[in-house]
């Protein structure tokens, strides 16, 4: 597969976390492409930190309010039955335990569950924003990354290097190269990408991951 | 009963040295004319609470384009380069802060609380320096009130007793801030008579605000 199709293999994947009602709230880049691949039958209520639910999705071309953006900053819309409000009641939400899920992309994850998504010192510092809220609040923390970096460096790491988001609150990892989740055991590998080995995967992820029988391996 | 002022009149209540908080996310919100006001008169030396420094090239961006911040309380500063280079160069000091960790200390300012306590921040080097305590068994942050000496909003209508209304996305940090500064001025599109807005579709009390002044209309119009 070329990357573009694992990188859809990957938002398909995603969007079958949900159940019908779930209350989600999607960060920027990859994870906002997963609200475009539901599965059908399933409705997900989509939150945006900066004040609404029911998250919709672009304006036509003409049709944009420069009241209605996402989190992002972009022209958005909100659906019918949405429904808007301030910064706190927004937290509250996300704080509260209120939100089922969040999907997020992540400069390093590791295998107790530890994130490092919002600076580089010396090199890119641009806030938190709501991140360390969102993956302290959202009942499921399922990262939506490229397995690693662009130069081929590893992301899922023993130990985090880079200052951390959040602690021990990750979830789920789906990345193009399959689906592993944190236990207290360390990290189980529960699916490959298709065409992808557990000897491939192994090879991009510094921690060794557990695996059962149901991965064909 | 809010007095109506001009953007000069406003602005000219804001002095060099003084903390303001200023509304809106990304520019969504913002009080643009009132920020660019207090460009045009170069008022110095601010200390600056806000989600963030909106988008190079915006009216909020040029808050720090002109130098008329000297310290920042933020949550995100990505979308304006130039923060991010004043602060790598010294020449801004910069706190960053979680969103809701922000939203809650302005509320619990306007609230009369002596703080909040969060989860948020725990184990990561927002806890630094900050008192950490046990509720039964959870770990909390505490943290503390945040006020300012002026606050500038942004309102979609109010009427002349300075009731607020917000519209849409543009709510954001508004009302909160409005709670938590000894003066507060709202730049507003629509000022009505008293009585002409429901008293349930209020969203900020007319107590809070001292100051409205009428947002002028641009050629094009912007509310879709």
């Amino acid at each position: 597969m070329d990357k573009e199709a694992r990188l859809e293999w990957l938002v398909k994947r995603v969007a079958q976390e949900f159940k019908n009602g779930d209350v989600v709230n999607l960060g920027i880049g990859i994870p906002t492409r997963v609200a475009n691949a539901i599965p059908e039958g399933i409705k997900i209520i989509l939150q945006s930190e900066n004040g609404y639910m029911g998250v919709g999705p672009a304006p036509e071309v003409g049709k944009e309010d420069p009241d209605t953006v996402n989190a992002g900053g972009q022209c958005a819309t909100i659906l019918a039955g949405g429904c808007s409000f301030d910064s706190a009641m927004s937290f509250a939400i996300i704080r509260g335990g209120h939100v089922n899920a969040t999907v997020l992309g992540a400069l390093e994850v590791d295998e107790e569950g530890n994130l490092a998504s919002w600076m580089i010192p010396g090199k890119m510092v641009p806030g938190m924003g709501g991140a360390m809220d969102l993956v302290v609040g959202a009942r499921r923390v399922i990262i939506a990354m490229e397995h690693t970096t662009k130069n081929g460096d590893l992301k899922i790491l023993k130990k985090c290097t880079l200052p951390l988001t959040a602690a021990k609150q990750v979830n789920l990892i789906v990345t193009d190269m399959g689906v592993i989740e944190v236990t207290p055991q360390g990290l189980l590998l529960k699916e490959l990408a298709p065409g992808v080995t557990f000897k491939e995967i192994q090879a991009c992820t510094e921690p060794r991951l557990i695996i059962t029988e149901k991965v064909a391996v | 009963m809010a007095k109506i002022i001009t953007f000069d009149e406003a602005i000219s209540k804001v002095e060099n040295g003084m903390t303001i908080m200023v509304g809106g996310f990304i520019g969504c919100g913002a009080p643009d004319q009132l920020i660019e006001e207090v460009c045009r008169q170069e008022t110095k030396g601010l200390t600056l609470i806000a989600n963030d420094t909106g988008i190079l090239g915006d009216a909020m961006s040029q808050l720090i384009v002109k130098r008329c911040i000297s310290k920042l309380i933020a949550t995100h500063i990505g979308t304006n380069k130039e923060t991010g280079r004043q602060m790598s160069a010294g020449e801004l000091d910069v706190k960053l802060v979680p969103q809701g960790t922000l939203a809650e200390q302005i509320r619990a300012a306007g609230a009369g609380l002596g703080g909040v306590l969060t989860p948020t921040g725990i184990g990561t080097i927002v806890e630094e320096g900050k008192q950490k305590l046990d509720i039964n068994g959870t770990e909390y942050l505490l943290e503390l009130p945040v006020r300012a000496n002026v606050a500038l909003l942004n309102a979609y209508k109010a009427d002349k007793a300075g009731n607020l209304v917000y519209r849409r996305a543009a709510r954001n940090f508004n009302p909160l801030m409005a709670m938590a500064a000894d003066l507060v001025i709202a730049q507003v599109e629509n000022i009505v008579e008293i009585g002409e807005i429901d008293p349930d579709e209020i969203m900020t009390p007319g107590i809070f605000v001292d100051f409205l002044v009428h947002k002028k209309q641009r050629e094009v119009s912007n509310v879709g």
